[in-house]
């Protein structure tokens, strides 16, 4: 059935993305988006990066102009939220007192930021950065001189951090781990980035956990951490992760697990009803276990293989996962996830800021994290989708061809 | 502002003003042009934005850099005249660009 009305909760990358597939893929049908907030589809990478730099403008971030949904007829509805889902009528409610009917219904609702367990994240000048209009507020506080404090050494964390000192700000990092990056990158490269940043006047508090943030006259004075340390600053910015916006799917009676459980067409334990994006569980069929990827890659995979399994196109391959980061002149691109690993090696040399970290499972590469060094991204994700064993000697000789390393 | 064609991989062409600065990525996602998967929206970090330039244009459009060589080393079906369009900035110099776009971009 390919006129059947197709609904997407969530009108983020994964929701923009997976309309446009859809059409691609020959749905002639109804696709309605319902997004509660009031912009179009867009990019978030963008937001900690070159975008709150002043380097990209609205327009910029856009995922598809405007003319887009007009010329696929892909009805777009913003600034509304479904409240409910009927699974036995096929229907969605809305928080602007409407309903829906839906043939399939597609949830991509992404996830939201995890919210720091101290006092005080409600004082002006904290903020979280998921969304655009997070984005903006923050933007405006980072001037010249401006104290900023971020809560969290992960990817967001350091690129503010580096926007921030693009911008002027002073800029404290606050870790709860005793390193950076702890939850997602090896001790290399967390150990390259501290010094980087460092040199580059980023301050780091490891190992520091916040008890309380601070305010006077209802806006934010300092941060104090569980030792008792005071930390005066002017702007917070939290970033400790997020969390999968799945309520609505749990309250469905859908399969959830710190995210929306899906199969590896997208598909939730309802036939009728798929999930893609932040908001799911999905498997890896290359480390032989389900996880949930915040990543746009991801996103971009799963909106292929929904629409793909509603149209009967054929299913996209499977992609090794991967990940980017900017930060200064660095350009970190990660390929896979450093899953059984039992050891490491680095090819080329941390000091000169090129150089790649390469977890291994025996002669398999799990995962490489590769700084200002493409050809180890590319051929690394190469060598992980194919299983295929390398030479360790010749992996860690930089001299030797990324296409000569494998066995 | 620059006239572009771009030429999908079974003959379909699109040819739209793009203004200057942007690059020849962003023209295609902005007019709706399919075949420019763009993943990574223009950071050169995914090589999704491949394409062929034509020959009488390769000059113009300048060479890639160490970063975009690298990138394109291990992409598919790559040509000598193959560029990722995102690092190819658009100006006024760029008018009458044509660019042929792969069967894939994965």
């Amino acid at each position: 059935m390919s006129d059947q009305r197709i609904v997407i909760l969530g009108a983020g990358h994964a929701g923009g993305s997976v309309a446009a597939f859809l059409r691609q893929y020959g749905h002639t049908g109804p696709i309605a988006i319902i997004g509660d907030e009031p912009v179009l589809p867009y990019q978030r990478p963008p937001l900690s990066k070159a975008w709150l730099k002043g380097e990209a403008g609205e327009d910029d971030l856009q995922l598809r102009p405007p003319s887009f949904y007009e010329e696929a007829s892909v009805e777009v509805r913003l600034g509304v939220r479904a409240t409910a889902i009927d699974r036995e009528a096929h229907t969605v409610a809305l928080s602007d007192g409407s309903s829906l009917a839906y043939g399939k219904l597609i949830l991509a609702m992404g996830a939201r930021a995890r919210p720091l367990p101290a006092p005080g994240t409600d004082l002006a000048g904290v903020y979280v950065l998921r969304t655009a209009a997070d984005a903006e507020a923050l933007k405006s506080e980072l001037t010249p001189g401006r104290r900023l404090m971020i809560v969290g050494g992960g990817y967001v964390g350091l690129e503010v951090a580096a926007s921030g000192r693009a911008l002027g700000a002073e800029v404290t990092v606050i870790e709860r781990e005793p390193r950076l990056l702890a939850r997602v990158a090896g001790e290399a490269l967390s150990g390259f980035f501290h010094g980087y940043h460092g040199a580059r006047g980023v301050r780091f508090v490891l190992g520091g956990s916040v008890s309380a943030i601070e305010g006077e006259g209802g806006k934010v004075s300092a941060v104090v951490l569980d030792h008792g340390e005071r930390l005066p600053c002017d702007v917070v910015l939290v970033g400790v992760g997020a969390i999968p916006n799945q309520e609505l799917a749990q309250a469905a009676g859908l399969a959830c697990q710190d995210g929306v459980v899906v199969d590896g067409q997208a598909r939730t334990d309802d036939p009728d009803i798929y999930a893609i994006g932040d908001l799911t569980r999905r498997p890896l069929p290359l480390y032989n276990r389900a996880f949930r990827l915040e990543s746009v890659p991801s996103a971009l995979e799963q909106a292929k293989q929904a629409a793909a399994d509603i149209t009967g196109f054929k299913p996209p391959p499977p992609e090794v996962p991967w990940f980017w980061s900017d930060q200064y002149d660095l350009k970190l691109q990660i390929a896979g996830l450093p899953f059984d690993v039992d050891h490491l090696i680095v090819r080329g040399d941390p000091l000169s800021a090129k150089f790649a970290v390469f977890h291994m499972s025996g002669d398999l590469i799990q995962a490489v994290e590769a700084v200002n060094s493409p050809a180890e991204f590319m051929g690394g994700r190469l060598l992980i989708g194919a299983r295929r064993p390398v030479s360790r000697e010749k992996l860690a000789d930089p001299a030797i061809s990324m296409k000569e390393v494998g066995v | 502002m620059a006239k572009i064609t771009y030429i999908e991989h079974g003959g379909t062409e699109h040819s739209v003003d793009v203004r200057n600065g942007l690059s020849v990525m962003e023209g295609a996602i902005k007019n709706n042009v399919p075949g420019i998967d763009a993943d990574c929206g223009g950071a050169c970090a995914c090589a999704t934005c491949h394409v062929y330039v034509d020959d009488a244009w390769r000059e113009k459009t300048g060479s890639a850099s160490a970063m975009e060589e690298s990138m394109l080393d291990f992409a598919q079906n790559v040509e000598p005249n193959s560029r990722l369009s995102c690092q190819i900035r658009v100006t006024d110099a760029l008018d009458g660009l044509i660019v042929r776009l792969p069967e894939d971009q994965h």
